[in-house]
C-alpha cells in the first residue's frame, strides 16, 4: 500500500479497464453483425429466445453451451441457412453493417456470399479437384476470367494456410487430402468469395490436436481480414482463440462478454457452473 | 459452492487443495504461537523445535505448489476453480514466508536467552495474538468464501502497524537511555517487525480471498474499501 500515486480509488475489474460488452458504448463501425430480439423456431417450437448481441468487426466471437442449447441454430440464422430447414423460421433482426438480412428484397444467396460458413465435417465437393473446389464459388457467381480465378484460388489457399501443401497437386481430388487439410480447403473455398463474416460450426470437432492447432492459428491470422463467429464444444478452444464469448443455455443467451473475463470471473452463476464443469 | 463437478476426481483434488492449505495454515499459526511462547518463557528447547519444524512448512509449500500445477495442467480450470488454484499458489507463498518469520523470531529468542531479560513482554504477545488471529481469519474467509471477514482482516492490519510503531519507540527509548541495551532492544524491535510482516502476509491472503470470491482486486489501494 505504499505507492499512493498509483493507488486506484475504486475496485478494479478487467471489464472496468477495458469496457464491458454490455455497455452500449461501442462505435457503430466496430460492430459488423448486430442481432436484435432474435427468436428462432422449428415449427411451433421456439429453440432460441430473444437474443440481443453485437459481433465486433475483425474479432473472433465464440459461442459455447451444452448440446441442444441452440448455438448451431443461432449461427445458422446469421447467414439465413436456418430457413432452409423445413419449418424453420426467424423473428427479429440480424443486421450486417446496419442492413437487416431478413429485410424485404434481400437475396439469401447474396447473404451467404457475404457471410460464409464452414461446417463440423469438412464437406469438400467429392467429384471436384482441389482447384475446382475453391474456384466453384466464382464460377457459380458467373465469373469466367481464368487468370482472375487462378489468382483468387491461389490467394484463398494461401489465406487458408494450405497453399504450400497442395500447390503441386491442385488437380488431385479434394477428397485425397487429410481431414485437417480438407477443413482448410473448405475454409479456402469460403474465403474465395471475399466474405465479410466467416461462421464456423465446430470446425475442429472431427480433427486431431495438430490439425486443430493449425485451424486455430489460421483463425488468429484470418481475423485481420474477416470477422469470425465460431461455435465450439471445446471450451479451451473458445478460451484460446476468441476475443468475445457468448454462453447459451436452453435457447437463451446467458452471458456475453470478453473471453478473458468470462473464463476467469463470469458474472452469472450459470456461466460459472458451465465453464467449471458443474452440473446438477 | 453447492453444485458439484461432474468430474468427481477433479472435485476431490480441489477439496484436497483446500484441506492442504488449511493444514498448512494451522501449522503456521501454531509456529507463530509457539515461537512467541519460546520468547516469553525463555524456552530455548522449544525455539529449536520450532526452527526444526519449519521443514514441514516448506514441504507443504512444495507439495501444494505441485498439486496446483497438476490441476492447472490436467484440468485447464476456469472461473472460480481457476481463481481458487491461482489463489492457492499465492497463499502458500505467504504462509511459507510466515513460517520463515516464526523461525526468525525463534532465532532472536535464542540470542535474547543468552542475556538477562530487558523487560517483561506485554505488547509483543498482544501483537502476536492479533497477527495469529488475522492468519486464522484470513483462512476462515478462504474456506467460507467470506469477503466480509477478509475485509476485516485487511482493516486489522492497521492495529498491528500501530503496535509495531509503539514498540519501536519504546525500544528506541531503552537504547537512548542505556547503550548496554542496544543489542537486546534491536532484537526485540526486529521481532516486532517480523510480527508486523506476518500481519502483512495475512492481509495479502485476505486480499486474494476477495479476488477468489468476487474476481475483483483490492490490492495496492490507499484505503481498505468498506465493502466489495
Amino acid at each position: 500500500m505504499s505507492d499512493e500515486a498509483h493507488a486506484p480509488k475504486e475496485l478494479i475489474s478487467r471489464s472496468d479497464l477495458h469496457g464491458s460488452e454490455n455497455k452500449a458504448s461501442v462505435p457503430a463501425e466496430d460492430i459488423r453483425l448486430k442481432v436484435e430480439d432474435l427468436s428462432i423456431f422449428y415449427g411451433d417450437v421456439r429453440a432460441v429466445k430473444n437474443v440481443n448481441m453485437s459481433v465486433r468487426t475483425n474479432q473472433v466471437t465464440s459461442i459455447i453451451g451444452p448440446s441442444g442449447c441452440g448455438k448451431s441454430t443461432f449461427i445458422r440464422c446469421l447467414n439465413r441457412m436456418h430457413e432452409v430447414t423445413p419449418g424453420g423460421r426467424v423473428q427479429g433482426k440480424v443486421l450486417l453493417d446496419g442492413q437487416d438480412l431478413y429485410g424485404p428484397g434481400v437475396d439469401p444467396v447474396d447473404v451467404r456470399r457475404r457471410v460464409g460458413m464452414v461446417f463440423q465435417k469438412p464437406n469438400v465437393f467429392p467429384s471436384m479437384s482441389i482447384y475446382d473446389n475453391v474456384a466453384s464459388g466464382y464460377r457459380l457467381n458467373g465469373i469466367r476470367d481464368r487468370k482472375l480465378i487462378a489468382e483468387k484460388v491461389e490467394r484463398s489457399l494461401k489465406n487458408a494456410a494450405i497453399w504450400d501443401e497442395v500447390k503441386d497437386n491442385l488437380q488431385k481430388p479434394g477428397t485425397s487430402l487429410s481431414g485437417g487439410q480438407q477443413q482448410r480447403l473448405c475454409i479456402a473455398r469460403a474465403l474465395a468469395v471475399d466474405p465479410e463474416v466467416l461462421l464456423m460450426d465446430e470446425p475442429c470437432s472431427a480433427l486431431d490436436p495438430i490439425a486443430t492447432a493449425k485451424i486455430e492459428e489460421l483463425i488468429h491470422e484470418l481475423k485481420e481480414k474477416v470477422t469470425i463467429v465460431i461455435v465450439t464444444h471445446n471450451m479451451q478452444q473458445a478460451a484460446r482463440s476468441s476475443d468475445y464469448t457468448a454462453f447459451f443455455y436452453v435457447g437463451e443467451l446467458v452471458e456475453f462478454g470478453e473471453t478473458q473475463k468470462l473464463f476467469t470471473a463470469p458474472e452469472k452463476r450459470q456461466t460459472e457452473d458451465y465453464i467449471t464443469g458443474r452440473f446438477g | 459452492m453447492t453444485t458439484q463437478h461432474t468430474d468427481k476426481k477433479y472435485e476431490e483434488e480441489l477439496s484436497k487443495l483446500r484441506e492442504e492449505i488449511l493444514y498448512m495454515g494451522g501449522l503456521v499459526e501454531d509456529q507463530i504461537q509457539k515461537s512467541i511462547k519460546a520468547l516469553v518463557d525463555r524456552d530455548s528447547d522449544l525455539a529449536n523445535i520450532i526452527i526444526e519444524r519449519d521443514h514441514e512448512v516448506n514441504r507443504l509449500d512444495v507439495e501444494i505448489d505441485e498439486l496446483c500445477i497438476k490441476l492447472l495442467a490436467l484440468h485447464q480450470p476456469a472461473g472460480i476453480d481457476l481463481r481458487l488454484i491461482t489463489t492457492g499458489l499465492k497463499i502458500t507463498t505467504d504462509l511459507e514466508r510466515i513460517g520463515d518469520m516464526a523461525v526468525n523470531i525463534c532465532e532472536r529468542a535464542l540470542e535474547l536467552n543468552q542475556e538477562p531479560q530487558l523487560k517483561p513482554y506485554i505488547d509483543i504477545p498482544r501483537m502476536a495474538r492479533i497477527s495469529q488471529r488475522m492468519i486464522h481469519e484470513s483462512l476462515d474467509a478462504f474456506v467460507r468464501e467470506d469477503t466480509d471477514l477478509a475485509l476485516k482482516v485487511c482493516k486489522d492490519d492497521a492495529d498491528v502497524d500501530d503496535l509495531n510503531a509503539q514498540i519501536f519507540r519504546e525500544t528506541l527509548t531503552f537504547m537512548l537511555e542505556n547503550a548496554q541495551t542496544i543489542s537486546r532492544a534491536t532484537k526485540i524491535s526486529s521481532i516486532s517487525k517480523y510480527l508486523e510482516r506476518i500481519a502483512d502476509h495475512a492481509t495479502n491472503i485476505a486480499e486474494m480471498v476477495i479476488f477468489m470470491v468476487k474476481g475483483k482486486s483490492i490490492r495496492h489501494m490507499k484505503e481498505v474499501p468498506p465493502s466489495v
